[in-house]
């Protein structure tokens, strides 16, 4: 068998989303207080995690690539369009600051019965919708300085994989040592009380009474 | 009574678990996790069965109505509906399910709810123009080692802090 298969069907689908979802709850990332504390610096779990995932699994290609497991070039590599992609952040980042949520987090929050991330998911429709709306005016901003196909850190550095991996690993070293310092400078970051608001946090306004017990 | 709250993963142990299952996709699928996308399907879908000629004339939402399917007919679809299930899985056997408003304590419902729908709006248009999200572009395209997704975390944690510092009020 030959790796990627290619499987876009339901039930690849629902697999990946559902361990998806599960790891990111588990993380505390359905917490839109967790979350927004990343922005003021005194909850890091959002760059760790993100940060362990893009190392992990980009070793895991990048190692699956050459031992001859998996062909070059197979799996999907974004391509660079400068300004879009930039402001297109920077919208995003400031979403998540103001809204919360970014939009595979929001479902997360919505598995957890956090009912703002409806709101949040309506604006991200309007958000949408209002793309379309303007989209012939901003098309050439939206496709301004394309940059070459799918180009990787590899190509623009001229360095091997490894090499990019070996400079990633430095960058979350450091971040986590330096996230880590100002979680312990503003008392910890979020736990799961915390974030659940129970009767010693109580940070959260409880519409009525509904949890699932499992023994 | 709520039931016993148990403790989150570390972020290194949930890190490691999230890149095994990123990685686990792009094996199965050939690309990564998204998320933005199943969204743009929904408003394609919205428009559709509220505006169809207009959503159909509309040059980006329009191709999207032109399968037998219908717009939501993708596995990103499939991968939303999972990733809710997933999260409630943890969730409830976590002792962390609640049914509630979150982050209004500081600033009531309706203005949480406020932010929530602006934060939204900003992260939809965001979303259209980066051609991904945090999930599409940030992880899964930092998984290539892609330029694009460097260059869109870059822009999103700057975009985070600066609005962050002005909405802090909202959250603390």
């Amino acid at each position: 068998m030959s790796v990627p298969i290619y499987d876009d069907g339901v039930a690849s689908g629902l697999l990946c989303g559902v361990l998806f979802g599960y790891v990111l709850e588990s993380a505390g990332l359905g917490s839109p207080r967790k979350i927004t504390a990343q922005f003021r610096l005194t909850d890091w779990t959002v760059f760790k995690v993100m940060f362990t995932a893009i190392i992990v699994s980009a070793a895991g290609l990048a190692g699956a690539v050459a031992a001859g497991v998996m062909p070059a070039g197979s799996v999907f590599i974004p391509t660079t369009f400068f300004w879009a992609i930039l402001i297109g952040g920077i919208l995003l980042g400031a979403g998540m600051a103001t809204g919360g949520y970014c939009p595979g987090t929001s479902a997360v929050a919505l598995g957890t019965g956090r009912l703002d991330s409806v709101f949040f998911m309506i604006g991200m429709v309007l958000g949408t919708g209002l793309f379309a709306a303007v989209f012939e005016p901003v098309k050439g901003f939206y496709e301004a300085a394309r940059g070459p196909q799918a180009q990787t850190l590899s190509a623009l550095l001229g360095i091997p994989a490894w090499a990019v991996l070996a400079i990633l690993v430095i960058v979350a070293v450091l971040g986590f040592a330096l996230g880590s310092l100002f979680e312990r400078r503003h008392g910890g970051a979020l736990t799961a009380e915390q974030i659940t608001g129970d009767a010693s946090g109580g940070r959260v306004q409880e519409i009525e009474v509904v949890s699932i017990r499992t023994g | 009574m709520h039931p016993t709250i148990r403790p989150l993963w570390p972020p290194l142990v949930a890190g490691i678990a999230l890149g095994l299952v990123l990685l686990m996709t792009f094996l199965i699928t050939g690309h990564g996790l998204g998320a933005s996308g199943f969204f743009t399907r929904l408003t394609a879908w919205f428009g559709g069965e509220l505006i169809r000629p207009a959503t159909e004339a509309n040059s980006y939402l329009g191709p999207f109505l032109k399968t037998a399917a219908g717009p939501l007919a993708n596995w990103v679809s499939w991968e939303i509906v999972g990733v809710m299930l997933g999260a409630l899985l943890a969730a409830a056997g976590g002792g962390r399910f609640r049914l509630r408003v979150d982050g209004a304590r500081n600033v009531g419902g309706a203005s949480r709810m406020a932010f929530a729908l602006a934060g939204g709006v900003l992260s939809g248009f965001g979303a259209r123009l980066a051609r991904g999200c945090t999930s599409g572009l940030g992880l899964s395209g930092g998984a290539t080692l892609a330029v694009a997704a460097f260059l869109f975390l870059i822009g999103f944690f700057i975009g985070g802090i600066v609005i962050g510092y002005l909405v802090r009020k909202a959250w603390t």
